[in-house]
């Protein structure tokens, strides 16, 4: 699907790697949740690819903490979120306390 | 996973996406190898792995934290550029464990050959290079035996990390 849409190898890289720390939060944080992924393109006919990580988990408190480089609230080293932000080029994060979390990540081909 | 010993070193070759379970028997595998053999060296070679995420990075510096605990140091190999870069971006730092390009100079690294080839002594100080890192050190620091045992202590002026 990646290379479909036109990325590179290191943009593929970076995105499934952004992919793959988001999945592991969703299953380690947010107890299991869903991945969507579709080929999107942009209104300058620019290719890419978007992935939705949603769970019913409880959710983030602290946006800002959760965002910042090395904090985890588990036992890893707390790359996962931040890093994530930075590997890809559209970053959206929706969560509250109690209410799950949804991450929405795009990556456009250049 | 298959630990190979030639010589003093631990060959590693990662060819698979790493389940958390082989992520954790390949650290209990290398601890096992390091204290049944007494290997001085741990090789890495991540020539095959397309993508390493934090979990990954994590499970690479533990790996040259177990190794340090007896006495051997880490060295990775093949890291490949996408890699590299992502890495990177990333924030990972993979302290701990030296990196190579290619499991010769990875042997080097460990040998301690590159550091004893390249070393200039002055009045008062040292100027030393190995595979990843160069630097200034006083040469009461920098004898031949500390540079032929790989046993500098941190240089003087700004280690450059390549």
């Amino acid at each position: 699907m990646a290379e479909r849409s036109g990325l590179s190898l290191v943009d593929q890289t970076k995105l499934v790697t952004a992919a793959s720390e988001l999945a592991r939060n969703a299953l380690i944080h947010g107890g299991g949740g869903t991945a969507r992924l579709e080929v999107v393109t942009s209104v300058n006919g620019r290719g890419g690819v978007r992935i939705e990580f949603a769970d019913e988990g409880p959710g983030i408190g602290d946006i800002d903490l959760a965002l910042t480089d090395g904090w985890t609230s588990g036992s890893g080293l707390g790359l996962g979120l931040s890093g994530a932000r930075r590997l890809v080029d559209e970053f959206e994060l929706t969560s509250k306390s109690g209410s799950g979390t949804s991450v929405v990540v795009t990556k456009w081909s250049r | 996973m298959p630990i190979v010993k030639i010589g003093t070193t631990l060959f590693v070759s990662i060819q698979i996406d790493l389940q958390d379970e082989s992520v954790v028997r390949l650290q209990e595998d290398v601890a096992d190898e390091l204290a049944a053999t007494g290997a001085r060296g741990v090789l890495i070679d991540i020539t095959a792995v397309e993508i390493v995420d934090s979990f990954i990075g994590r499970m690479l510096t533990m790996i040259g934290s177990i190794s340090r605990l007896f006495d051997a140091e880490t060295v990775l190999v093949g890291m490949r550029p996408a890699v590299a870069i992502t890495l990177t971006e990333l924030g990972l730092s993979l302290r701990g464990v030296r990196t190579a390009l290619n499991a010769e100079k990875g042997l080097e690294l460990l040998s301690g050959k590159s550091l004893w080839r390249s070393c200039r002594s002055g009045p008062a100080m040292t100027w030393c290079a190995s595979g990843s890192r160069y630097g200034w050190w006083p040469n009461e620091a920098a004898s031949p035996w500390s540079i032929r045992r790989s046993l500098l202590p941190r240089p003087v002026s700004w280690p450059v990390t390549r």
